[in-house]
C-alpha cells in the first residue's frame, strides 16, 4: 500500500514538472533586439505588420492602443446611426400613429441580429471559408458564438485592434442593414413578419454577401484576396450595406403592396423636426461607418473622413438647389435626403478617391437619386414609403459603379498591390467592369433572396397587419403604445 | 347681449387682443382651429409626394358683450385683423339669451 503512494505521488510530480520540463527542451525565445522592437512600434505608428522575425517573440502582441480606441469609438458611431439616428429620420417621415412602430422596429432588429453575430454571424462573415481554391462564398462556423474572439488582434483584418472588437463594429453594420429595409415597408407590415423576415434574410443574404465583399477569403474581396475571381472593391459597404438593402426593400414593398389610401389620401411626414435630427445623427456616425472601415486611425480613414464630409455637403446642397431650381423651393426633405444619398453614395468610395472624386460624387449623390425619388417613384407608382430604394438602392449602385471610376492610386497605397492591373488612375480603368460584376452578384442575391424570403414569410406568418390596425395605426394595436397623447389631455 | 365669433389670421392676434382691451372688453376665449374659405389651401411637397392641405391653421376669438358695445368691438377687430389679402377671416355675430357668472351667480350683462 505504502509503495502504492509513492508511485502515485512520483507520477504527479512528473505529471506536474512535465511541461517546465518540455518547455526546457525547446530553444529559448531570443529577447527581441532594439531595432526589432523600434521596428514594432513604427509598425503601430504606421498601421503596419509587426517585425515579422520569428526567433524572438515581441513584446506589443497586443492592440495598439490609438487604433483600439478609435475602433471603439467608430463602433458606437455606428450604432448611433441606428440608434438614435435612423430611428428618427424614419420615426420623423410616418404619420404619428406609426412613429413607435418604427423605433421598435429598429430596436427589434438590434437585439434580433446581435443575437444572430454572437451565434454564426460573425464566423459566417469573417471566419474563412478554408477552400483550398482561395476564395468561398461563405466562412465556416469556427467561430461560432464568438469562440475564440478575444481582445488579442487579428491579423486578417486589423493589426492593432482586438478582435472582438472588430467583431463589435461589424455587427454594427450588420445592425443597421437590415433596418434600412424598414423604411420601404413603414406603416404597414407586421412586426413578426419583420422579425422573421429580418432572420431569413440576414442568413440568406446579408452574411453571405459581406462575407464576399470583406472576408479574408471573400469571392469579390479585390483588395484583400487576390485569389478573389471578382476584383471589386467596396471600402464601407455600398454593395453590401447599400444596394442590398435597397433592392431588398423594393422587392419586399412590391410583394407587400401599398399602404391603404395611397396616392388618394395625404400621407406627409408628422415631424419634420425629428427626421432632421436623426439626419444629423446620420451623418455624424457615419463617420465611424467610413473612416472607421479603415480598421485603424491611419492615413486611409484621414482621407475617408475627409472625403466623407465633401461628398455628403455637396449632395445635401445639390439635392436642395436643384429643388429649388425646379420647384421654387429648397426644402428641408430635401437637404436631409441629399445629405443621406451622399453618405450612401460615398460609402463604398471614400478610401480609394480624393478629394476631387468625393465632390464629383456629391454632385451625382444629389441629382441622380433625386431623379429617382421625384420621377421614377411615380412612374411606376410603387409605394417605397421612406423612399428606401430611390436612396440606399439608387444611391448604393451608383456608388459602386462610381468607385470603379474614381479609385486612384494616390488615395489608397493597398490599391497598387492586388489591384494593380485593374487601377489604372482614368475613368475607364479595368476596374469598372470589376465594379459591375460585383454590382450584378449583390443585386441577384438581393432579388432572389428577398422575393423566396419574402413568400415564406407571407406563407407562414402573414405580412401585412388587418386593414382595421393599419386604419388606426401600429402604434397602439402592435406594440401597445402611443407615441403622442391627444391634444387637451392630460 | 352679443357674441362675437371671429376667425382671424394667427399673427394679428395680440392686435386684435390690444385693440379690444383699449375699448373695454375685459375678456376672451381664444381656440387655435382650422379651416378654409376663399383662400383655400396650399401644396406640400415631400420628395416626389405632392399633398393638397384644405385646411388652414386660423384663431378663432369668442366675445360676450353688451349690445351697445357691439358695432365698436366689431370695427375694432376688422380695423386691426384686416391686411387686404384673402384669407383675413370673418366676424360673427349672434344672439345671447343668458350669462350666468359662476362665482357670484350674477346673471345678465353684470356676468359678462
Amino acid at each position: 500500500m505504502r509503495k502504492l503512494i509513492f508511485v502515485t505521488g512520483l507520477l504527479c510530480t512528473m505529471l506536474f514538472l512535465s511541461p517546465a520540463l518540455r518547455a526546457a527542451d525547446a530553444a529559448p525565445a531570443a529577447e527581441r533586439s532594439i531595432q526589432e522592437r523600434l521596428d514594432d512600434l513604427e509598425a503601430y505608428v504606421n498601421n503596419g505588420a509587426r517585425n515579422g522575425d520569428t526567433n524572438s517573440v515581441t513584446k506589443v502582441a497586443g492592440p495598439g492602443p490609438g487604433h483600439n480606441a478609435w475602433m471603439m469609438a467608430s463602433s458606437a458611431l455606428v450604432l448611433f446611426m441606428t440608434l438614435p439616428g435612423l430611428a428618427l429620420f424614419y420615426g420623423g417621415l410616418v404619420r404619428r400613429k406609426n412613429v413607435l412602430s418604427v423605433l421598435a422596429q429598429c430596436l427589434g432588429i438590434a437585439g434580433l441580429v446581435t443575437i444572430l453575430w454572437y451565434l454564426v454571424g460573425y464566423s459566417l462573415v469573417f471566419h474563412s471559408g478554408g477552400t483550398a481554391r482561395g476564395w468561398s462564398f461563405l466562412g465556416t462556423l469556427d467561430w461560432a458564438f464568438l469562440k475564440g474572439v478575444d481582445s488579442m488582434p487579428n491579423a486578417d483584418y486589423g493589426g492593432w485592434v482586438s478582435h472582438n472588437v472588430y467583431a463589435m463594429y461589424q455587427m454594427m453594420f450588420a445592425i443597421i442593414t437590415p433596418a434600412l429595409i424598414v423604411g420601404a415597408i413603414a406603416e404597414r407590415m407586421k412586426f413578426s413578419a419583420i422579425l422573421l423576415f429580418v432572420t431569413l434574410w440576414m442568413l440568406i443574404v446579408y452574411f453571405p454577401l459581406a462575407h464576399m465583399v470583406w472576408g479574408v477569403d471573400g469571392m469579390m474581396s479585390g483588395v484583400g484576396n487576390a485569389k478573389a475571381p471578382i476584383h471589386a472593391i467596396d471600402f464601407a459597404g455600398g454593395t453590401v450595406v447599400h444596394m442590398s438593402s435597397g433592392w431588398s426593400a423594393l422587392i419586399l414593398c412590391l410583394i407587400l403592396g401599398k399602404r391603404l389610401g395611397f396616392g388618394r389620401e395625404p400621407m406627409p411626414p408628422h415631424n419634420m423636426v425629428l427626421c432632421m435630427v436623426g439626419t444629423g445623427m446620420l451623418w455624424v456616425g457615419w463617420y465611424g461607418f467610413n473612416a472607421g472601415s479603415a480598421v485603424a486611425a491611419d492615413v486611409i480613414a484621414a482621407n475617408a473622413f475627409m472625403t466623407t464630409t465633401l461628398a455628403t455637403a455637396v449632395a445635401s446642397f445639390v439635392w436642395a438647389m436643384a429643388e429649388y431650381i425646379t420647384r421654387g423651393k429648397p426644402s428641408i426633405l430635401g437637404f436631409c435626403s441629399g445629405a443621406v444619398a451622399g453618405l450612401v453614395v460615398i460609402t463604398p468610395a471614400c478610401g480609394f478617391v480624393t478629394a476631387d472624386g468625393a465632390v464629383l460624387i456629391g454632385i451625382a449623390a444629389g441629382l441622380i437619386p433625386y431623379f429617382a425619388c421625384w420621377k421614377i417613384k411615380s412612374m411606376f407608382g410603387y409605394d417605397d414609403a421612406l423612399d428606401t430604394f430611390g436612396v440606399h438602392a439608387v444611391g448604393g449602385t451608383l456608388g459602386a459603379f462610381l468607385t470603379g471610376m474614381l479609385a486612384r492610386n494616390a488615395a489608397n497605397a493597398n490599391l497598387s498591390a492586388n489591384l494593380k492591373a485593374y487601377v489604372k488612375d482614368s475613368v475607364f480603368q479595368p476596374l469598372v467592369f470589376e465594379q459591375l460584376k460585383a454590382i450584378a452578384v449583390t443585386l441577384a442575391l438581393a432579388v432572389v433572396g428577398t422575393f423566396i424570403i419574402a413568400y415564406v414569410v407571407k406563407a407562414t406568418v402573414g405580412l401585412r397587419v388587418s386593414r382595421e390596425v393599419e386604419s388606426s395605426g401600429l402604434d397602439l394595436a402592435e406594440h401597445g403604445e402611443e407615441g403622442y397623447h391627444a391634444e387637451g389631455q392630460l | 347681449m352679443k357674441k362675437i365669433e371671429a376667425i382671424i389670421k394667427p399673427f394679428k392676434l395680440e392686435e386684435v387682443k390690444d385693440a379690444l382691451g383699449e375699448i373695454g372688453i375685459e375678456g376672451m376665449t381664444v381656440t387655435e382651429v382650422k379651416g378654409f374659405g376663399r383662400q383655400k389651401g396650399h401644396t406640400e411637397i415631400y420628395r416626389g409626394s405632392e399633398y393638397t392641405v384644405d385646411f388652414l391653421p386660423k384663431i378663432k376669438i369668442e366675445i360676450v358683450i353688451p349690445d351697445d358695445k357691439l358695432d365698436e368691438a366689431v370695427e375694432a377687430i376688422v380695423k386691426t385683423a384686416k391686411t387686404g389679402k384673402i384669407g383675413d377671416g370673418k366676424v360673427f355675430v349672434s344672439t345671447i339669451d343668458e350669462a350666468v357668472r359662476i362665482r357670484t351667480e350674477e346673471k345678465g350683462v353684470a356676468a359678462v
